[in-house]
């Protein structure tokens, strides 16, 4: 009897990734812990073992595919193997939820919905496509060779390349003065990166989440973005705090949590929350330049979805400005509404609209990009036309973005609201970590849609 | 009691007689002056908090004079200075104008910091002073990141960090001096170690309550100093410096020093008896150990008056600038939030 070896997951959030070499060969005696390949995933190079004994019967996959989707099956192994052979961390991955935010999916949401023109990038400009972690990572080094005062400082930054391999060649390129492996220390290398931008320079500072930023809040909030006021103008803070925010893939509730509304409350701070890779890259470079200080929250389920990006030499874009990401088509005459979001919430905010577009209403779709300063202007622009807001958050719901978005429709925009606005957001628990429960506390298309059709009264 | 009792590791010249071989008269002339200041000062901003012009929290400095004073003076251009809420010693001694010090205090448009800041938060590029913190122990970690300014550019300058014997128990303090010695950065952390942090005496919070070994697990040499004595504590500060300065990393300084006032002007002191405040004040007062040490080297009763007289001018102006000086326009409320970024 011959049993499948299949692709696994190397990651939480690992989808797919590249067979890069076979250790064994057709054949081949293996027995279980016997290294039988190399993958590559997102993050790293991770070798496989065996998990059962037996004689490779094929190769399934060949040496060097990429793509290569988690649970395919890559080899086969006869013998006396008993039982299944599917490693053991596949499993759960097939089940995650996830599925809704697949890059093609994501990427392909947003092709069809870039036919109406957008203001910011020029007809006839060059694009070319390049994933968000990759976008962040140029961004930076431009920045770096643009600036010397400019240098990234955190976790893993610099040998490993990044956890989530965001930093990846920057050592190669700029050396350790430039790019500096801190200790697991978030609170004193958090104020390391203060002092350092209190005398002038411009770091980076890395939290390999923002989960772990929480050891580190203090410097960001009462020292970074409070002293240029305390000081009477004469002490800067031109620091970016950056890394990945919200839920990866069942990582649990320590690992999970979605920080925009925390910082967005600190006046003295910029926050950004990018959505796409042009997004990501432009924010990033105008970050950098900005002489405040600012927290970046990236997203990890994004980081490896791929989109078109401007192919221009020098690409900011300006902080504090939504982005309107998809119209109400012209002539349209039924219901209609706008969700506004922010970072990976857009990608489901774009798919809801797609389902109502089937069911007769049309969604305007609003894309934060920066929580604090707030551009609630585009949003009251886009409701003045709907006369319906949604709201949608990855972070919990009380005294949450969207909870300060109603505020402010409501106070500048009541006379044009049809409804009360409504808001997606968590669910009001710590993020569990079952994949049923993951999936049912976060926001989600469908509970998007319904949240849509309910502000519609249908 | 020995008033330059020195510490175990350290390997200072200082004698417990007459003028200090670190420095000669004219320096310990000015060092009287800057402590007198710091301590006239002091009293003055105790008066104006009793009588309502000062608000908010108001820590004073007076008994530990000596340190500020002292390791100012071992400061070279371009150094600098960062320490937490008990600050106004430091400004003074780091040169800043009295009357802008004294016109944050009472929160007038003509404070260093506009009024926004108050006691605890005030700065000045231009002396090297970086603060002026309210949170205990956060200079600790923001001092290292001016030293690691200072190692990233080359320019020869050591950030001085300054904390209480209370900071010292805080994480991120250690996070700091691993980082510090790992990366070599030219930092020197002074400990004033004035046995209270705020009601809780060093013994009752400190498994360790010899502060300047509290490197060694990072391989920081550090060095107890008798910061009583403006002398003592301006020889510990150059060889302290010169370690950080000359590429070697950091440096702890623990200077045993004793606050008179209690921890804020709110604070009543309960938890120490008055005969302990009254002994260090007969004993070991910095004021005074100095003005032995001037007598000694041959400064009259005169020169010193003419000094006294200087100090409380100087003081009676500050004050009155910070009592007469507007208060912030309300139109401040909105400005220093932000910088415009450059187009």
């Amino acid at each position: 009897m011959s049993v499948d070896i299949l692709m696994p997951a190397l990651s939480p959030t690992m989808e797919e990734g590249t067979l890069a070499k076979w250790l064994v060969k057709e054949g081949d005696d293996v027995k279980a812990g016997d290294v039988i390949a190399e993958i590559e995933t997102d993050k790293a190079t991770m070798e496989v073992e065996a998990v059962d004994e037996g004689k490779i019967e094929a190769l399934l996959i060949p040496a060097g595919s990429e793509n290569v989707k988690v649970n395919t099956p890559i080899a086969r192994l006869s013998g006396d193997a008993t039982g299944v052979t599917p490693a053991p961390a596949a499993a759960p991955a097939a089940e995650t939820p996830v599925v809704e935010a697949k890059a093609p999916a994501a990427a392909a949401t947003t092709s069809a919905v870039s036919s109406f023109a957008d203001p910011e990038i020029p007809a006839g400009t060059p694009m070319k496509k390049i994933t968000v972690r990759d976008a962040l990572r140029d961004a930076m080094a431009e920045e770096m060779r643009r600036d010397d005062k400019v240098f990234l400082m955190g976790e893993e930054v610099a040998q490993y390349q990044g956890a989530y391999k965001v930093s990846r060649d920057l050592l190669q390129e700029f050396g350790d003065k430039r790019v500096i492996d801190t200790p697991i220390t978030e609170h004193g290398f958090a104020g390391l990166g203060v002092g350092a931008a209190m005398a002038g320079l411009k770091p980076i500072v890395e939290f390999m989440t923002w989960n772990f930023a929480m050891q580190a809040i203090d410097q960001i909030i009462n020292s970074a973005a409070k002293t240029l006021y305390m000081s009477g103008g004469q002490i800067k803070s031109s620091i970016v705090f950056r890394g990945p925010n919200g839920a990866a893939s069942r990582v649990g509730a320590q690992h999970s949590q979605d920080y925009a509304a925390w910082y967005g409350n600190v006046p003295g701070l910029k926050v950004i929350a990018p959505y796409d890779a042009a997004d990501a890259k432009g924010l990033m470079k105008a970050a950098i330049r900005d002489p405040n200080p600012i927290v970046f929250l990236e997203h990890e389920m994004m980081y490896g979805v791929e989109f078109d990006i401007p192919d221009v030499e020098d690409w900011v874009v300006p902080i504090g400005k939504a982005k309107v990401r998809r119209v109400v088509a012209e002539g349209h005459t039924g219901p209609s509404v706008t969700i506004a979001t922010y970072s990976r919430m857009v990608g489901f905010a774009l798919k809801a609209a797609d389902e109502l577009a089937a069911e007769g209403i049309e969604a305007e779709v609003v894309d934060l990009r920066t929580i604090r300063p707030m551009d609630h202007a585009t949003i009251l622009d886009s409701v003045k036309k709907t006369n319906r807001l949604v709201t949608v958050e990855e972070g919990w719901g009380p005294m949450g973005v969207g909870a300060e978005i109603v505020a402010r429709i409501t106070e500048f925009g009541f006379d044009y609201l049809d409804a009360p606005p409504a808001r997606v957001h968590q669910e009001d628990v710590p993020l569990p970590y079952a994949a049923n429960l993951e999936a049912l506390s976060l926001p989600s298309v469908d509970k998007i849609v319904k949240a849509a059709k309910a502000v519609c009264y249908r | 009691m020995a008033r330059t009792r020195k510490g175990e590791a350290s390997t200072g010249k200082a004698n417990d007689t007459g003028v200090n071989a670190f420095v000669g008269k004219d320096e310990l002339l000015k060092f009287y002056r800057d402590m007198l200041l710091i301590r006239r000062f002091e009293e003055r901003a105790g008066q104006l908090y009793g009588m309502g012009l000062i608000g908010g929290f108001c820590h004073l400095y007076i008994g530990q004079e000596a340190i500020a004073v002292g390791m100012q003076s071992i400061k070279v251009k371009g150094d600098q200075i960062i320490t937490g809420y008990r600050d106004h010693g430091h400004m003074l001694a780091a040169g800043m104008d009295p009357k802008e010090v004294m016109a944050e205090l009472t929160g007038r448009a003509t404070g260093s910091s506009h009024g926004k800041g108050g006691s605890m938060h005030m700065f000045d590029i231009e002396t090297g002073f970086y603060g002026g913190h309210g949170i205990v122990g956060a200079q600790v970690s923001l001092g290292t990141g001016l030293a690691l300014n200072n190692h990233y550019r080359g320019n020869g300058n050591v950030s001085f960090a300054y904390f209480g014997d209370g900071a010292a128990n805080q994480g991120q303090v250690y996070e700091s001096f691993n980082m510090a010695q790992l990366w070599k950065l030219p930092v020197v952390y002074v400990i004033e170690n004035n046995q209270y942090a705020m009601g809780t005496s060093v013994e009752r919070s400190a498994s360790e309550t010899a502060f300047h070994k509290r490197g060694v697990s990072f391989r920081i040499p550090g060095e107890q100093v008798d910061g009583m004595d403006v002398a003592a504590v301006a020889e510990a500060g150059a060889r302290a410096a010169e370690h950080a300065r000359s590429g070697q990393g950091p440096y702890i300084l623990e200077m045993k020093t004793y606050r008179y006032r209690g921890h804020s002007m709110s604070d009543p002191a309960k938890y120490r008896t008055k005969e302990e405040v009254d002994e260090v004040k007969s004993t070991r007062d910095p004021i005074e150990h100095l003005r032995e040490k001037l007598d000694a080297a041959g400064v009259t009763e005169e020169q010193l008056k003419v000094v006294d007289a200087d100090v409380k001018r100087i003081v009676a102006e500050a004050a009155e600038f910070a009592r007469t000086s507007p208060e912030p326009d309300p139109s401040e409320l909105y400005t220093d939030v932000y910088l415009e970024a450059a187009q």
